[in-house]
């Protein structure tokens, strides 16, 4: 892998040094990237950038890394930077950074504090991201809700989901479809049905199925060195997810679910008009745009449990650019993800992919010439106090999968909660503890290294 | 040693050099340097901490380990005899001179050169429990197909089936064998009287017994490796409630996804063990059952 990877060129044939970027995006989002980094190759005449599409491009650039060859700008995922940085797999940026002006008060603070670890800053912003409530307006009609009005708190979200949720059940041997509350208790107790409509449903798209806690004031980890797993928060997420599927059925839930097409298709869930209100983010707005552009569709905050306590809750996470370690030109590629960091394409790049920005300061017209007509809500969320993102674990990745497959026994009404939390808690705080002893050995070691790190 | 031997010799390993050189390399170090990581916390990235045999003392309480090898041997339990039954009856079949038998054997045999990622992708929509193909052809015999991949209980035989899909290799191991069997055999034993079932049972049988043993210990071999198909089906999680969560999915996952190298080394080494003593209880218990014509 090194041998041959070595004899590509350092230089174009003009003399500019080749910066190697290696970026998750295709389709639109590569486009707004493409334009910035032909921008910056036009401005001056030291640097040229080739960005490179990689999927799975974290796991990618780890094993790049890990052999010794890594590009020199890593397009990695927020959630990345722990795991990566603390396993020595990043460069520390603070030099760089400070001597380039660049401060904590530049951003949205969500989005500043998921660069840093350890008290280092490892990344610089891409593009963010929150997610908001998206919900079917014509589904609200059909249901005689109000279309304009979309739920203001759980016990609303639920309600609502009941109304818009039909299904079709055998009467005296003819076929009908009815709404949820129009069955009769019989009919609900035996959930002899087939659901053709859902209000709302915890797993759809299940992208965030784990993190539902938040909604209920619920955190995943002290902050420390104690995994929070089993808190009452989480356990209540937890039986909020298990009440639909209480309600409609293991198995009609299920059958329900592998009717949906893929994701980026007309036949998805919400835009298929299967499912009346689903979490996304604010790329939702493109699938719409391009896949389903007759839908009348709404977003909103995505109510919380509690929604006096805790308003506006979302997760608000990012793309990040970072420079690996044994990077070839860390000080080229830092010039690069400094130039993204400014405001003027830093607004070209998260307008092209229908974003908005990390940065304090924006320009009057990037909202004005925004085409997400919800674009505010989501600014709105990512500047809110209840903005989260997950846990800044290097063992978050496991968490996750600890939690999802947790998550399936609820959902096939197999476990409770408690069973559920205490087994992921009892997991998880094994790893946890796993990778704490190893930071306990080298983190004297690491964090030398890191303080005296500067790119020359 | 005279010259003339040293000069042989040298000449010899100069020849065989480039085996020697690759062996080392790219097997040998390999294997030792994982022998080494099994014993260490191991993140790819920093160096290695030596903290004794913890992975393997990690691996007697982890819950998902005896899952994940629980899942392995209940997948090897229905697919290795399945397997070698199936393909066998397939082959005796494929042995008959009926019209087109050659046609008959290619589209048997086809599975096999399919790539198993194009099968899996195939296999993904066949058993989709609304949509697919196998669901349909139940409903025809009034038969409410499960949702083969979303329900832990139908997941592991979904991958059973699909195993059994692709038997073709074996069933072309199984015809070689079969086109040897002397005919004179059968010839005698019909003299003698001998029924279809009773020509099987004490010619046949016996005269392949090498094959079927061959193919028995490649079965144990591959089906406690069984990885591409599972990885794909299940987009690289381990399923419904880890249902379909397969010995070498969970230490891909501790290697390539956890970082966790030392522990996804011990659990190579586990499963080279395991799979070495099996083979070692196949050979022996199976030993008095083969007949070699050449003893």
């Amino acid at each position: 892998m090194c041998g041959c990877a070595h004899k590509e060129p350092d230089r174009t044939a003009d003399g500019r040094v080749i910066v190697r970027y290696w970026e998750k995006w295709t389709g639109f989002e590569d486009d707004a990237m493409q334009a910035v980094v032909d921008d910056f190759n036009r401005s001056q005449n030291r640097i040229f950038v080739e960005k490179l599409a990689i999927s799975m491009v974290d796991r990618k650039v780890m094993l790049a890394t890990a052999g010794g060859d890594p590009p020199d700008i890593a397009g990695l995922w927020s959630s990345n930077v722990p795991d990566f940085a603390e396993k020595g797999a990043l460069t520390p940026l603070n030099k760089m950074i400070e001597r380039a002006g660049i401060k904590a008060s530049d951003y949205l603070p969500v989005y500043w504090e998921q660069c840093r670890y350890r008290g280092f800053v490892w990344a610089l912003p891409s593009t963010p991201t929150s997610l908001g409530l998206h919900w079917n307006k014509k589904l609200f009609r059909d249901a005689g809700l109000d279309p304009e009005r979309p739920p203001r708190s759980l016990e609303e979200l639920d309600a609502m989901a009941d109304q818009l949720t039909i299904v079709e059940i055998n009467r005296g041997g003819k076929m009908v479809r009815v709404r949820y509350p129009e069955l009769t208790e019989a009919e609900k107790r035996d959930r002899n049905f087939t659901l053709v409509q859902a209000g709302h449903l915890p797993q759809e798209p299940g992208w965030w199925i784990t993190m539902w806690g938040y909604w209920f004031g619920g955190q995943l980890w002290d902050g420390d060195r104690k995994i929070t797993a089993g808190t009452p928060e989480n356990t209540a997420a937890l039986a909020w997810i298990r009440q639909t599927t209480e309600k409609l059925g293991v198995n009609n839930v299920r059958s329900f679910g592998a009717s949906f097409g893929n994701f980026a298709s007309p036949q998805s869930s919400f835009l298929a008009g299967k499912v009346a209100m689903v979490l996304q983010g604010v790329w939702m707005y493109n699938f719409i745009d391009k896949y389903a552009p007759q839908l009348e569709w709404g977003a909103a905050p995505f109510p919380a449990k509690d929604p006096v306590r805790f308003p506006l809750v979302t997760l608000a996470e990012c793309d990040v650019l970072a420079i690996p370690k044994g990077a070839r030109h860390p000080k080229e590629a830092f010039e690069f993800i400094r130039y993204v960091n400014t405001q003027g394409p830093m607004e070209k790049v998260c307008l092209g992919q229908r974003k908005f920005s990390p940065l304090v300061k924006v320009s009057d017209e990037f909202v004005r010439n925004h085409p997400n007509p919800y674009i505010k809500t989501f600014i709105e969320l990512a500047k809110s106090p209840n903005a989260v993102y997950v846990p800044r674990l290097s063992v978050w990745g496991e968490y996750n999968d600890e939690l999802r497959s947790g998550i399936d026994q609820i959902l096939a009404l197999s476990a409770t909660p408690e069973q559920v939390l205490s087994e992921v808690q009892r997991r998880m705080q094994w790893k946890f503890d796993r990778v704490l002893r190893r930071w306990d050995a080298v983190k004297d070691e690491r964090i030398k290294e890191w303080s005296e790190y500067d790119a020359r | 040693m005279t010259r003339g031997e040293r000069r042989n010799l040298r000449l010899g390993l100069a020849f065989v050099s480039p085996w020697i050189v690759g062996f080392l390399a790219f097997t040998l170090f390999p294997v030792a340097a994982s022998m080494y990581y099994s014993f260490c916390d191991y993140d790819v990235l920093t160096k290695p901490i030596w903290v004794g045999a913890l992975n393997y003392r990690d691996m007697l309480t982890d819950g998902v380990f005896w899952k994940s090898l629980y899942n392995t041997f209940y997948f090897a339990a229905w697919a290795l005899p399945l397997g070698l039954i199936i393909a066998l009856f397939i082959a005796v079949l494929l042995n008959q001179s009926v019209k087109g038998r050659s046609v008959f054997r290619a589209i048997f045999f086809l599975p096999s050169l399919i790539p198993v990622v194009a099968a899996s992708m195939a296999w993904l929509w066949i058993l989709n429990g609304n949509f697919g193909v196998l669901n349909h052809l139940l409903e025809l015999c009034h038969i409410k197909g499960p949702q083969w991949l979303a329900d832990p209980i139908w997941t592991k035989p979904s991958i059973v089936l699909l195993a059994l899909w692709g038997c073709g290799n074996t069933v072309v191991i199984y015809l070689a064998a079969l086109q040897d069997v002397p005919r004179s055999l059968y010839e005698s034993a019909e003299i003698d009287g001998a029924t279809a079932w009773v020509k099987f049972r004490h010619i046949t049988i016996p005269m392949i017994s090498p094959v079927i043993y061959f193919n028995l210990i490649m079965g144990i071999i591959g089906s406690l490796q069984v990885f591409a198909q599972v990885y794909i089906l299940f987009a690289g999680g381990g399923g419904p409630e880890r249902s379909a969560l397969f010995y070498t999915v969970y230490l891909y996952q501790n290697a390539f996804e956890y970082h966790q190298m030392g522990y996804a080394c011990a659990m190579a080494w586990v499963l080279f063990l395991i799979i070495l003593s099996l083979t070692l209880v196949a050979t022996r218990s199976t030993r008095k059952l083969i007949y070699y014509a050449g003893e």
